[in-house]
Formats: structure tokens, sequence, C-alpha cells
């Protein structure tokens, strides 16, 4: 499947997703580069599923999350096609003062580690996770971190 | 969980106008007398002291002290990031700490000194705190690089403690992102040298002016 087939398949299926919005379209520019898919909330695990089956995205790379101050958090995951060397980069805004998110986990469970640390960085509430906990800090830590509205000196008593 | 009272060897910071620096003097005023277990000892010491002529017997007796205690002076192996890499080299043969007495030791309850090299994170400081505790008093710790001294680049990180003396009490800071191996032995000697001038075996040594 090449790159430009992937696409067709996903603006039948998904009309309503932006596909490459801004990015540039020469093929000398998207060499390598994933295929950045901009959705609704709703769409998040059934694209995920439609991008395993349809497209042979079965590996999950990673997902990670922005933090876009008033305009609220999005998610990201970038799945790859190793076989035919198709990368989708998935979006998805959640909407000012939004956490909740449908988690990937039904469709990869490698996926599961890297929700974690996103709750852990950002408090977003995967819902479907199957043990949602913090990953890297400890679990008495306070707040999340990686968030805009995190101060850089946020005092942690005893040590700082 | 308490915070250990902090070294008084370091000079107050110049910069006084930045808000955390004042925090952190208030924070850093005091050690403590001298170490937990030496209290008796200490009280032996003073008692034999007040005798006439006693001051033969304790000066004589902490120079011996302080000769045997710097000239044994274990390392536990403990490495917290790249600055063990710069902490191995000083251990290994090329620049061979043992001839100064130092046997890296893998074990806290063996072990007089506990060299900390690089960052301490909030996760990791409670461990830390631990491994201290379980070596046998006297007991010294060398603060190497930045990281370890005040933070480093890592200083305005959400999760890194802003320097390991907000933990244990640090007696010898080595400065560097890593400090060499050279500069770890100048901070190894430097801390044999304080060793050198305890008195009443047990309290802790001014600084030397000399040597600092």
């Amino acid at each position: 499947m090449t790159r430009e087939q992937a696409k067709a398949l996903i603006g039948e299926r998904f009309s309503s997703a932006q596909v490459d919005g801004d990015a540039p379209t020469s093929a000398e520019a998207t060499a390598g580069r994933p295929i950045v898919v901009t959705l609704a909330v709703d769409q998040w695990t059934a694209f995920a599923l439609f991008a395993k089956t349809t497209l042979g995205c079965r590996f999950f790379s990673f997902s990670s999350a922005v933090d876009w101050k008033e305009q609220g958090l999005e998610v990201v995951a970038r799945i790859d096609n190793l076989d035919d060397g198709v990368g989708v980069m998935m979006k998805a805004r959640l909407g000012p003062g939004v956490s909740a998110c449908p988690s990937l986990v039904p469709v990869f469970r490698g996926a599961e580690w890297m929700e974690r640390e996103c709750y852990d960085m950002f408090g977003i509430q995967f819902e479907g996770h199957p043990d949602l906990r913090r990953m890297l800090l400890s679990d008495d830590w306070q707040g999340h971190p990686l968030l805009k509205s995190y101060a850089v000196d946020t005092p942690h008593p005893p040590y700082r | 969980m308490e915070i250990k009272p902090p070294v008084p060897q370091i000079p107050a910071p110049i910069w006084r106008n930045i808000k955390d620096l004042q925090e952190w003097e208030q924070t850093h005023q005091r050690r403590p007398e001298g170490d937990k277990h030496s209290q008796l000892f200490e009280s032996v010491t003073e008692g034999i002291h007040s005798f006439p002529g006693g001051f033969v017997v304790t000066t004589v007796a902490d120079a011996f002290l302080n000769w045997a205690r710097k000239s044994s002076v274990w390392p536990v192996t403990f490495g917290l990031a790249c600055c063990a890499i710069e902490m191995m080299a000083t251990f290994a043969s090329r620049f061979d700490v043992e001839r100064l007495g130092m046997v890296p030791w893998a074990s806290p309850r063996h072990s007089d000194l506990m060299v900390v090299s690089g960052t301490v994170t909030i996760k990791m400081a409670p461990m830390l705190e631990r491994i201290y505790d379980q070596m046998p008093d006297p007991k010294w710790a060398v603060s190497m690089g930045s990281c370890a001294n005040s933070g480093g680049p890592f200083r305005h990180g959400y999760h890194v403690v802003k320097g390991v003396d907000r933990v244990i009490p640090v007696d010898v800071y080595v400065p560097g992102c890593p400090p060499p191996p050279e500069s770890l032995l100048n901070g190894l000697l430097l801390l044999q040298d304080q060793i050198a001038h305890f008195r009443k075996t047990g309290r802790r040594a001014l600084p030397n002016p000399k040597v600092d």
C-alpha cells in the first residue's frame, strides 16, 4: 500500500477527518513523513481499528499529548505499517477543559504504558484503560507536571 | 520526613536577589552537632580533657583516630547518573583511589563515604536517604557534579531535588558537569584533609583556609 492509496482509503472511510492539513504535498517533502490525520475524539478508537485492519498499521509507535493552553489538550499517536513504510500520525483535540479520551488499549496493547505516562504527565483520563495509574512519578504526586498550568518551581516537600 | 540540617561550610551565595536561593539559605542554617553515635565518645573525651594534662591524651587520640579514619575511607558504590561513569573511572586502576586507602565497597553498612554522583530526583531521594542512614557513623558525603550540588541544568525541572544537601549533609562539593576524575580525586583529598582536622573525635571540622 502506498501513501496515496492509504490517504484515499482514509478519505473514503473518515470523510470528516482532516488528512495532511497544512503539510507539504510534494513527493520529496512527504518522503518518510507520516500521514497526519486530525480526527474528532469520538472517532479516535474507530480510526485506530481501521488503521490496524485496513491500512495494515500494526505497529504502535508512541502516544503523547500537547497542551494548547486555553484551547485544551490534544492527544497524538503514531502508528506504522512497517511492511510498506507508511506511517500515520493521529491527532485529536479534546476541547477546552476536557480531560477524557477513549483509550487505544483495546486495539493496541502496547498503548497501555504510553497512556499511563500520558495520564501521569497530562492528567488525561483514558476511558477503557485497564490500569490507569501513575507511570513515572510516585503515587503521592500532586498535579500533572507537563501541563502548562503547572508552575515551574512547584514545591514538593520535603525535597524541594 | 524531616529535612536534615545542612552544611555550614558553604559560603553564602552571592546572588541574594534570587528568591529560591534565599529560601535555600533559610533551609540550610545548621548541621547537626557531630554524629548520632559519637555523643558518648565525645563526652568521655570531654571528661579526659578536663583533667590537668588531659589535653595531651585527647590531642594524641584525635590525631590517631583522624589518621585512621582518613586512611580508610570506604566509599559505597552508589551511582546515579552520568557522573557515576567518572566516579567508576576514578575508582578503577588508572586513577586508583586505593592508594588513598579507599576501597569501593558494595555495602552501605561497611562504608564511610557516599559519593552522590548525579541527579537526585524526588523519587530517588528517599532511597538515597535510606542508604545514607544505613551507613555507620562517622560518615561523610561528597556531592559530585552540578546536579547533586544544586540541581544543575535540571534545577527548575519539576522532578529534581535542588541539591542533595536538602536530603543529606554534604562535606565536599565537587563542581563540574561531569567532574573529571582529577576533580573528584581533588575532592576526595579535600575530604581527607577535613577528616584530618576533626576535633573532639566526632565534631566536624571547620574548613581549612589553606585548602578551601
